[in-house]
């Protein structure tokens, strides 16, 4: 959910049964110029984020970044401590054999990497965990998570026509109509 | 893989008689929120009293010491090194599954991966149990690790290949378990949304609150990626690792370049063997043959061929190697695996690991589902096989015969190895009661597009 907190309006719910005329509703009513805050749905809708447009997301800058933390640092540390802090004679190797470094290298470089993935995303999409599941409480239907489509389209003051809404989303086909499913 | 994605079209549905998307989650979460059935009961308690067995096993050891097992001075590995490459590579075919085939783009993957990445992750449990216990004294584990101590500068030799399956099973069991996680999030949203009381304010927390919303699926999606991408080169690092436990030492047998390449078909090859087993029990318990269909044991089957092919030709390639080597320890060393006193292990785990999956060349076969239970359980026995021939077998006549030795485990041995199955399969039956076993999100969206087809082809 964008910050909802900052806007202000009325808040519709359509509620569709396949993801298809969900698809259909969202070009169209963005076509017609209203509109489409999000979109709630069980599973990813093929199109949906050009649809909605969406821009492309950077999560993989955090993953190159986590990746190159990791693995940077632990390139570092291992060469510090056989070279620096405790040079040890094994087998006449010199004491930077740095093929033997890589092993660790890349599993730090991985391991830092995913963290950085899923911390990212959880952060930016504000998933913790949550006794009291508030955001749960933004979806306008109890089984968007399972097999109902939500389409939200937002009202502002002035530049929404009503009537014009409420013809065209009857004709979009939805299972139902919420009117000002939430009030910001 | 690309021959199998093409082999899929929409005359072949994945999920058969179109379930509607409400269906696959009330299907495989009813039996969640219902009771355990008398089966799976059984099946619980048979594992847990194996569980209990590896328990009293580890005990003994621990309390009286590493004495307790057959090990001697020639070998000093057994039945533990056996067992932990055994585990890892069972643990391989997760991955695969879930990672691999996602980059590739198999739709088949979607109804399998979720309990696939769940054997994962029991299966790196069971494999890191092992080397824990041969330390004899486990308490002092961390000493395996870097970590600033009071002995002055004393830190972990990075450059052993010992110290480098510290880190590459330590990363890979947390790569996994977060994948795995990321992967539920949605479902467990799913079951906030279908159950009351406690269970939602439980499923509500490990869903971290999630709506569903096209932002959040848009991230979400990217994330399953790029974890993908991490996981592929993962796991073919983590068994080349393992491998090189064996291939940077200098005892014939251990010491080829074939190493890498060929543990990790055998992990692939014993993963997917496992995965069969377990799913052919798990879809027939909670009654979802139309999710995990005869195609998806289809697929699998032919898995097990080509991996099986792979192993074959390592087989052949190390004894090639040795005859072309002209190093006598080395000819010596395979001889006495194929004629010496270990010459019936070697014989097992040739005719299962070579000859058995032949069969699967046969289509009537691949959807027999005696002979694919059967076949899958003889490559398990084939590949734990494989490990006990590389680990005990290169060891017990080494450079002087003055030194050589016979290994028998004793019962202590038996007891962890029973044990090991018994956390495996213990883990197993507690999870298909308390996660989704089968990815919800993920097959609604393999519905959805099997749809799309389904009207592309009529139109």
């Amino acid at each position: 959910m964008p910050r909802l907190e900052a806007e202000r309006g009325r808040l519709h719910a359509l509620i569709f049964e396949d993801p298809e005329k969900t698809l259909a509703a969202v070009r169209q009513l963005k076509g017609e110029g209203f509109e489409v805050r999000d979109v709630y749905s069980p599973f990813p809708i093929h199109g949906m984020d050009e649809a909605l447009g969406l821009r492309e997301t950077r999560l993989a800058y955090a993953t190159l970044i986590g990746g190159l933390l990791g693995g940077l640092g632990k390139l570092a540390f291992q060469t510090w401590v056989h070279v620096v802090d405790w040079p040890y004679n094994i087998g006449g190797k010199p004491d930077l054999a740095f093929p033997a470094l890589v092993p660790v290298t890349f599993e730090l470089a991985v391991l830092f990497a995913a963290f950085a993935t899923i911390g990212t995303l959880f952060v930016g999409r504000r998933l913790w965990p949550r006794w009291r599941s508030e955001k749960a409480a933004d979806q306008p239907h109890p089984r968007v998570t399972d097999d109902r489509f939500a389409v939200m389209v937002l009202e502002r003051d002035g530049s929404f026509a009503p009537g014009h809404f409420r013809r065209l989303s009857a004709g979009l086909g939805p299972e139902e109509v919420i009117e000002g499913w939430r009030v910001l | 893989m690309s021959a199998i994605g093409h082999s899929l079209s929409a005359s072949q549905p994945l999920i058969l008689g179109d379930p509607g998307y409400g269906a696959i989650a009330h299907d495989v979460a009813g039996s969640l929120e219902g009771r355990p059935g008398t089966a799976w009961w059984a099946a619980f308690l048979v594992a847990a009293s194996a569980l209990g067995v590896g328990v009293v096993a580890i005990g003994y050891t621990i309390a009286v010491g590493i004495g307790t097992w057959g090990l001697n001075r020639t070998v000093g590995w057994g039945f533990d090194i056996t067992n932990f490459v055994f585990w890892v590579g069972i643990g391989h075919a997760g991955t695969l599954i879930s990672a691999i085939l996602l980059l590739l783009r198999q739709r088949w993957r979607t109804s399998i991966a979720r309990a696939a990445e769940a054997m994962t992750i029991f299966a790196v449990m069971c494999a890191a149990l092992f080397p824990f216990i041969h330390m004899g004294r486990p308490w002092l584990a961390f000493w395996m690790g870097p970590y600033p101590n009071t002995r002055g500068s004393l830190w972990v030799n990075f450059r052993s290949p010992l110290v480098w399956d510290v880190f590459a099973i330590s990363t890979y069991f947390t790569v996994s378990l977060l994948f795995w996680y990321l992967g539920m999030v949605p479902d467990f949203g799913t079951l906030r949304d279908r159950t009351r009381g406690l269970k939602q304010r439980i499923y509500g927390w490990l869903s971290l609150g999630w709506d569903g919303s096209a932002r959040t699926w848009q991230r979400y999606e990217k994330a399953c990626l790029l974890m993908a991408g991490l996981a592929t080169p993962l796991v073919v690092s983590v068994h080349t690792i393992v491998s090189f436990d064996f291939a940077t030492s200098v005892i014939p047998g251990w010491h080829t370049t074939i190493f890498p390449p060929y543990f990790v078909a055998g992990a692939v090859f014993s993963g997917f063997a496992m995965v069969i087993t377990l799913l052919m029990v798990t879809r027939k318990v909670m009654h979802i043959e139309y999710l995990i269909t005869d195609k998806h044991l289809e697929q699998m089957a032919k898995v097990l061929l080509t991996t099986g092919m792979l192993v074959g030709f390592a087989y052949t390639t190390e004894l090639f190697t040795a005859w072309y080597s002209g190093n006598m320890y080395e000819r010596f060393t395979f001889m006495n695996r194929a004629m010496g006193p270990y010459a019936w292990a070697y014989w097992l785990m040739f005719c299962c690991n070579v000859f058995v999956p032949q069969v699967f060349w046969s289509k009537r076969l691949r959807h027999s589902a005696a002979v694919l239970f059967v076949g899958s359980l003889l490559v398990n026995v084939g590949m734990w096989f494989e490990r006990f021939n590389i680990v005990v077998t290169s060891l017990h006549r080494d450079y002087l015969p003055s030194s050589w030795s016979h290994y028998v485990p004793t019962l202590t041995e038996v007891g962890i190895l029973v044990g090991s199955f018994g956390l495996f399969f213990t883990c197993f039956l507690l999870f298909v009661r308390v996660a989704p076993v089968v990815a919800f999100h993920e097959v609604k969206h393999t519905l959805a597009q099997q749809r799309e087809e389904a009207r592309h082809a009529a139109a």
